[in-house]
């Protein structure tokens, strides 16, 4: 489904990334780990479209996607979600998801029938709501609702996409134990509709929810693997889970 | 009040004053409606990109002059009776107002494309700054050939016509303006509740967001300019034939920073705000310019508090509601 390699970015003297190799296949989830400044998001980011890479190659669904804008990248169903919530603050919950159908569906140079009264869009932009639980919020401001609904958001709005594959970074990032709790749930049911590249701090998580797991230092992809290969791999626990526990 | 109740208040205080002009018999009170409509049109085409679309751009002077330049160029040769191009077609002068605002929105749009497509790539002071550099551009331009009078611009001595109206009347002018007028508001209200609108309000607000579920921002910018240019250039050439004069002031960019305060005035992305911001502009510069030279220092004044303390501008204030749609 998507096949990244070699994929180099430097940052002045800061290699962000080495010759990074990931891949993705249908149905699962792939976990990539590592410690903070390792590099994860500056691979999300060049996957998705926003950052140019310095060198390798991005293959998805079949094409080289190299060349293609972040925009393109979307269209052709790749669905990212962001470490730190990236959304339209202004624009009610079910807006921000109606927005991201334009997108899929091509639909951003219409300028006669008024959008807010499509009700084909806002029912399917409430299908998405549905599905992260956010569906009676619909009416909230973005800037007006919690931390735990946007992350819950960003999905909502990934799935509206009706992606090929899901990039999330850090979904769970400042989540309380409920909410943590409840997003291991639907990260679950995401694999179902399309593999998912996860990057996630939250150890407890990944391990419940992976079908394979890659580990980035400095980088450097040190190991991908099973979890349980991961788990035990001395290179792994000497640079990363050993810090965290024993 | 409600947004839709403020926005009626404006328009039909804008057909109030000219009605009380004929009443009273007095005919200036006509032309400063007319003068306000017009501008305000002209803040209604930036407000598309400043409002809206979170563009600010300093050159709209530019597409204000490319309309007035069109009007008057146009009408010019009809009077003379020579074509205005032999090569590579031969196009003659009119002086048909659905002609000139045709050519005037033309013309407005292939240029706001062409200035879109290099500035747009900036964002900031750097796309402020280009917008304005090429407004400049344009201006000295005008200054500078003297086909048209160059400096001293061009009178076109008779208004242009349409269905046989007459208008040289005051009135019978300020009614063919309003109409256009309400006709603009019409379709901008139409294209920002529209699914592009959607689209350009959110790049205004967050640009890889928009990027990260497919669509491309930067066209989405560009459609909105070419939009806007359009606008402004129609008010332009409805603003020579009130005058039935153009020149190089059109261009300058006094004229930029004048529709930048309308907007900001009258209140960034409401569909009236910048006839609100006209028409105040043009009260406090007839009021406060009979009372003291250094008016504008006031109007300054005004502005930096709409700017700290009321987004909303007047219809902010108004209807107490931070957008159009409540
Ligand atoms: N735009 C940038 N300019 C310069 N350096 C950058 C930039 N983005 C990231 N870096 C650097 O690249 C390295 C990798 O950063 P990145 O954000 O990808 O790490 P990460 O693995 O996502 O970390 P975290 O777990 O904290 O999110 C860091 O050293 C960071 O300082
Ligand atoms: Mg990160």
């Amino acid at each position: 489904m998507l096949e990244v390699v070699g994929l180099t970015k430097s940052f002045g003297a800061v290699r962000a990334n080495d010759e990074v190799s990931i891949d993705l296949v249908t149905g699962e989830i792939h976990a990539l780990i590592g410690p903070n400044g390792a590099g994860k998001s500056t691979f999300i980011t060049q996957v998705a479209g926003d950052l140019a890479p310095d060198s390798g190659s991005i293959r998805f669904r079949g094409r080289d996607i190299g060349h293609m804008r972040a925009a393109e990248r979307a269209r052709l169903g790749m669905a990212r979600t962001f470490q730190i919530s990236s959304l339209i603050g202004e624009f009610t919950v079910l807006e921000n998801v109606v927005l991201a159908q334009l997108g899929r569906l091509g639909e951003s140079m219409r300028f006669f029938a008024p959008v807010a009264r499509d009700q084909e869009l806002r029912n399917l932009a409430q299908e998405c709501l549905a599905r992260v639980g956010l569906e009676s919020r619909h009416r909230e401001r973005v800037s007006e609702i919690s931390h735990g609904e946007r992350r819950l958001l960003e999905i909502a709005i990934a799935l509206a996409l009706e992606p090929a594959a899901f990039l999330l970074d850090e979904p769970m990032a400042g989540l309380d134990q409920e909410g943590s709790r409840m997003l291991v749930g639907l990260l679950d049911s995401l694999r179902q509709t399309a593999p998912v590249l996860l990057v996630e701090h939250d150890m407890d998580a990944v391990f419940a929810l992976a079908d394979r797991i890659s580990v980035l230092v400095d980088g450097r992809l040190i190991a991908t693997g099973q979890p349980d290969a991961i788990r035990s791999d001395d290179a792994v626990r000497a640079a990363y889970l050993g810090m965290e526990q024993p | 009040m409600t947004p839709r109740i403020a926005s009626a208040a404006v328009a039909l205080l804008l057909l109030a004053v000219p009605l009380a002009g004929t009443v009273m018999d007095e005919p200036w009170l006509i032309t400063l409606a007319t003068r306000v409509a017009i501008l305000g049109m002209a803040g209604v085409g930036l407000n598309l990109v400043l409002g809206y679309g979170g563009m600010v751009s300093l050159g709209h002077a530019a597409y204000f002059g490319i309309g007035g330049y069109v009007a008057g160029v146009l009408a010019h040769h009809a009077l003379e009776g020579d074509p205005v191009l032999l090569w590579p077609v031969m196009l003659g002068g009119t002086d048909s107002m659905i002609v000139i605002w045709l050519v005037a929105i033309v013309s407005g749009a292939l240029l706001a494309l062409l200035i879109g497509c290099l500035s747009l790539r900036t964002s900031g002071v750097y796309f402020i700054m280009i917008t304005l550099a090429f407004a400049q551009m344009i201006y000295y331009f005008t200054i500078s050939w003297p086909a048209y009078g160059g400096e001293d611009g061009l009178p076109i001595y008779l208004r242009n016509s349409l269905f046989g109206l007459d208008t040289m009347d005051p009135m019978t002018f300020f009614l063919i303006v309003f109409a256009v007028l309400v006709v603009v508001i019409c379709l901008v209200s139409m294209v920002v509740r529209a699914r592009f609108g959607l689209a350009l309000n959110a790049v205004r607000q967050n640009e890889t967001r928009v990027r990260s579920v497919g669509i491309g921002g930067f066209r989405v910018r560009l459609v909105a300019f070419v939009m806007s240019g359009a606008i402004t250039a129609l008010a332009g050439a409805l603003f020579v034939d009130l005058n039935r004069f153009v020149s190089p002031s059109m261009l300058s960019w006094h004229t930029s920073g004048e529709i930048m305060v309308f907007v900001i005035l009258g209140g960034v992305a409401r569909l009236w705000g910048p006839i609100a911001g006209a028409a105040l502009y043009v009260f406090l510069e007839q009021v406060l310019g009979s009372m003291t030279d250094h008016w504008q220092f006031w109007v300054g004044l005004l502005l930096i508090v709409v700017v700290l303390h009321a987004r909303g501008g007047i219809m902010g204030f108004a209807s107490g509601q931070r957008s159009d749609d409540g």
